[in-house]
């Protein structure tokens, strides 16, 4: 460890504000797009669903 | 297998979703151990620095983000050009996927450097050399996202991006060699290729870690948002919908 404590880690010496900002920044940004891809995907498979289950009425009717 | 069958195997949007399926947990649970593993490494347990005290364990994601940022736009590049040369529509869907995320890690890599910015060197910004290209390869991704949004007719915009892509290419050593080539703030490289880096291994070996894990969480990304067009533009093909 290279901090004492825990006050001592999340203040990083006067630091903290910067590292913790840049790492959270960092953190948001990344989850946004791992959202944005989830998001999409299941949008455009339940599009699919659809496509797929008008065809099966079409060639039953 | 000769090379061609293999490459052509490869271009099938079918083949891919397949191996893209299979593939992305595997790559999900690595990114999620190694930046786990990293960041709590390189935050608690490498030493301060002795010039930037604990501002510097901002490396641990400026270094590989700035890092993706530019790899992805390579790769970017090379994916248009081989959609233009061989008609590879996968290709395209790859390039095409990869301007969003190499705008986002770019975008990562400025914000964290104008944090680390503010406590080394007293300011946010500096119209520098590296700050500056570094700034025009975001330029350059939202350009060509906007170039592909404003043209209606696929093939055309892909053309479009493809060719703005290769122009931007030029940017790129650039920014690799700005802080050799000019009088600049930034310091220069932490890793060289046949060279030690001038930081103990208690200080680059996190930055190792959370470098391969940016990486992997790209490929996840990238298979993601490249399965994503194909179940856009497949629609309405068979084998995808048996698959559903």
């Amino acid at each position: 460890m290279a901090f004492s404590s825990w006050t001592d880690f999340v203040s990083m010496g006067g630091h903290g504000v910067y590292v913790w900002s840049a790492y959270g920044v960092t953190f948001l940004l990344l989850l946004a797009c791992v959202w944005v891809g989830q998001r999409r995907a299941k949008k455009l498979i339940q599009r699919i669903k659809k496509i797929a289950e008008r065809k099966t009425y079409a060639s039953r009717s | 297998m000769n090379f061609s069958a293999y490459f052509h195997r490869w271009g099938s949007p079918k083949y891919f979703h397949t191996y893209a399926t299979r593939l992305s947990p595997w790559l999900a649970g690595f990114s999620v151990v190694l930046l786990g593993v990293g960041m709590i490494w390189g935050l608690a347990f490498s030493p301060s620095d002795y010039q930037q005290g604990d501002s510097f364990r901002i490396i641990y994601i400026h270094v590989p983000a700035a890092s993706l940022g530019m790899s992805i736009y390579v790769l970017m590049a090379v994916a248009s050009v081989i959609a233009w040369v061989w008609k590879i529509k996968l290709s395209d869907m790859v390039a095409q996927s990869c301007a969003p995320l190499g705008a986002v890690f770019t975008v990562i890599a400025l914000i964290t450097g104008a944090i680390w910015g503010k406590p080394t060197w007293g300011t946010w910004w500096e119209w520098d050399a590296r700050l500056t290209s570094m700034l025009i390869l975001l330029f350059l991704y939202l350009g060509i996202i906007a170039l592909r949004s404003a043209i209606e007719q696929r093939e055309v915009a892909a053309k479009a991006a493809g060719v703005l892509a290769l122009v931007g290419l030029v940017n790129l050593p650039i920014i690799k060699y700005s802080v050799d080539w000019w009088k600049t703030l930034h310091q220069s490289s932490t890793f060289k290729l046949l060279e030690k880096p001038a930081m103990p291994p208690e200080m680059w070996l996190p930055l190792l870690v959370t470098m391969a894990g940016f990486y992997c969480l790209f490929a996840w990304l990238l298979l993601r948002y490249t399965t994503n067009e194909i179940l856009e533009r497949e629609a309405k093909s068979q084998w995808l919908q048996d698959r559903y």
